[in-house]
């Protein structure tokens, strides 16, 4: 019997899986970033249904609330790094950028 | 009919999802991908919406596509050739990443269908009162390190994207 739950986590578990395909693949920063995006999507979606289907509290709506704080920050200061990388190297590729002193 | 309706909405909102998702992972184009992670994040504000979670969708909406995809499309106007496919925008290691992939999924499906779920009847109220109650009392020391946080960020992005004052000198 496949109810909404099970589909809400089968999404969870697409997102996931194509933001972990999206990491693993990609060399544009930007696109791992992006599927890094995808995989906090995913765990958040996941805190909610967990949340509403089997817990009845707000306890994961709360943690979904943090990721999204997290994910805004991390966006951030990801692409300012992104931005100096490209700045100094002109690419924005990730295995290019093997030096720490830039 | 409604109820018709309703299901109708649902599915739509679950295809959306995870259709733009995989637009993401196969597009070579990176323009093509941040445009397509804008329906993702739009598609799962809708879930969280038959979630019960009024609030949430609310940030999604308002963080995710309206702060940090703009963020990503500037990145991408910034630092990539946006029509030009470069080298570096193509799919590296497909097989090799299929891998863990295929593991990771094949577990997660597993345990989902076996697994068992202590399902409870779910309550449809609105959440943001409560919400707001539960990040001052349970979560108040998650909330307060998450605002130190923020200025930690707000003030390294700052620093990282100006540029240095002292490379004229050198």
């Amino acid at each position: 019997m496949i109810s909404d739950f099970h589909i809400l986590l089968g999404v969870g578990a697409a997102l996931f899986i194509l933001g972990l395909l999206c990491v693993m693949t990609r060399k544009n920063a930007i696109s791992v970033l992006m599927g890094v995006e995808l995989i906090l999507n995913s765990a958040a979606l996941n805190f909610v249904t967990f949340s509403h289907y089997t817990a009845g509290n707000l306890l994961g709506q709360g943690t979904a609330v943090f990721i999204i704080i997290l994910a805004a920050a991390e966006a951030a200061v990801a692409l300012a790094i992104f931005l100096n990388i490209y700045r100094i190297l002109s690419t924005a590729e990730v295995d290019k950028a093997d030096q720490l002193r830039g | 009919m409604i109820e018709l309706l309703t299901r109708a909405i649902f599915w739509g909102f679950v295809i959306l999802t995870v259709g733009s998702a995989m637009v993401v992972v196969f597009n070579n184009r990176v323009i093509y991908s941040a445009f397509a992670l804008l329906f993702t994040l739009f598609g799962v504000a809708g879930l969280y919406v038959f979630l019960a979670a009024d609030f949430l969708a609310a940030s999604q909406l308002l963080i995710y596509v309206g702060g940090i995809l703009t963020l990503i499309i500037f990145g991408v106007f910034l630092t990539a050739r946006i029509y030009h496919l470069t080298i570096s925008e193509q799919t590296h290691q497909r097989f090799i990443a299929l891998i863990p992939v295929v593991g990771i999924a094949a577990i997660l499906i597993y345990v989902l269908f076996t697994a068992d779920w202590n399902m409870v009847q779910p309550a449809v109220e609105p959440t943001t009162k409560s919400l707001g109650k539960l990040l001052l009392t349970t979560y108040l020391v998650p909330f307060e390190v998450a605002s130190v946080l923020l200025l930690a960020a707000l003030i390294g992005a700052m620093r990282l994207s100006r540029p240095r004052e002292d490379e004229d000198d050198q």
